[in-house]
């Protein structure tokens, strides 16, 4: 299935994952502390284990920053 | 508008010749006043372009003396520093930049009852500090304010910032409803952070500020700009409000501050007050 992650085109080994799924796909470090947004709006995180992605979603991945000293 | 003196044509000539800024917004940036809320990697570039900028009244937060680790990236302090207070240390240097400006310093770390009273009198204020719960609350502070801000966040060889209109745009809680669990994730002193990528985001915070208050350009809200300078990538991920933020949402739980407990990037186990 493609999506684009990250403003990326994509190819996911896996049809309409879950966002758990699709984290764990991607081998995204610390997934219980990200937010993500799918085509423009935000996914609550208590959903990530039942909210699907499909074909052609614009998926984004935001990372916690906190440094700045 | 200010009258500017023969010498003050001079300093500020190359902002004069945009025709964005010309005198008018030069002339703002003098009467203009802003915060920067910590002295480290992000705030020294901050302080030291404002100050060349002459935003007439800048104000700079930080409770923390100089150290040895500080000097690879906090370029507002120098090797002859080490020891001293990071605020005088930095009023120091935008001084020697630009002795026509204010520096107001506050040698303390804001909290959920300091914060309100200091923010109250800028224009713009610019979070550089280190660590989840002072971004929280410089958020918090800010929408419950109505004060525009730039958020700044660092590490290894990434960087984010957002620029906030309260009410206006998304809030940094629209995109992160709550802080991460303590020692979730990494800080600079445990991971890293390469010293230019706070020169880089720091500079990027200082123009969002420099643009605010003279109204120039079109600000960075709906969008978290990050980069990654491995790659030299930079995106800009658009955003807009969440209305199910816990402070500007449509049924918002966060109505007053309050502190949560942080670990600082920079803390040594006898510094342990925060």
């Amino acid at each position: 299935m493609k999506i684009k992650i990250n403003g990326l085109e994509k190819s996911v080994d896996s049809s309409n994952p879950t966002i758990s799924e699709l984290l764990s796909l991607e081998k995204v470090e610390m997934p219980d502390y990200i937010s993500v947004q799918i085509n423009g709006v935000f996914a609550k995180s208590t959903d990530f284990a039942t909210a699907l992605v499909a074909e052609n979603d614009e998926v984004d991945f935001l990372y916690f920053m906190g440094g700045g000293r | 508008m200010i009258d500017f003196t023969e010498d003050q044509l001079q300093r500020y000539s190359r902002h004069i010749l945009l025709k964005e800024i010309g005198v008018e917004g030069q002339s703002r940036l003098l009467e203009s006043k802003v915060l920067i809320i910590g002295a480290g990697g992000l705030g020294s570039p901050a302080a030291l372009y404002l100050a060349a900028a002459g935003v007439g009244t800048i104000g700079i937060v930080d409770a923390d003396t100089v150290d040895l680790t500080n000097l690879q990236r906090q370029i507002v302090h120098f090797t002859e520093d080490v020891g001293r207070n990071k605020v005088e240390s930095a009023r120091n240097k935008m001084l020697a930049i630009n002795p026509g400006i204010t520096i107001n310093t506050y040698h303390a770390f804001v909290n959920s009852e300091t914060i309100s009273g200091i923010i109250a009198d800028y224009d713009f204020v610019i979070d550089a500090t280190d660590n989840f719960a002072a971004k929280f609350l410089i958020n918090d502070a800010c929408v419950l304010a109505h004060k525009t801000f730039s958020h700044g966040g660092i590490l290894r060889f990434e960087g984010q910032t957002i620029t906030v209109v309260p009410g206006q745009s998304a809030c940094y809680r629209c995109l992160f409803p709550a802080p991460p669990p303590k020692n979730a994730v990494p800080t600079c002193s445990q991971a890293g952070v390469l010293g230019g990528i706070a020169g880089m985001l720091g500079t990027i915070q200082a123009v969002e500020a420099v643009k605010s208050v003279t109204d120039t350009g079109t600000l960075l809200t709906n969008a978290m700009l990050t980069f990654d300078a491995l790659s030299m990538d930079f995106r800009k991920i658009k955003v807009r409000r969440n209305p199910l933020c816990p402070l500007c949402g449509e049924n918002p739980s966060i109505t007053v501050l309050s502190d949560e407990e942080q670990p600082v990037c920079d803390l040594k186990p006898h510094e342990a007050k925060r």
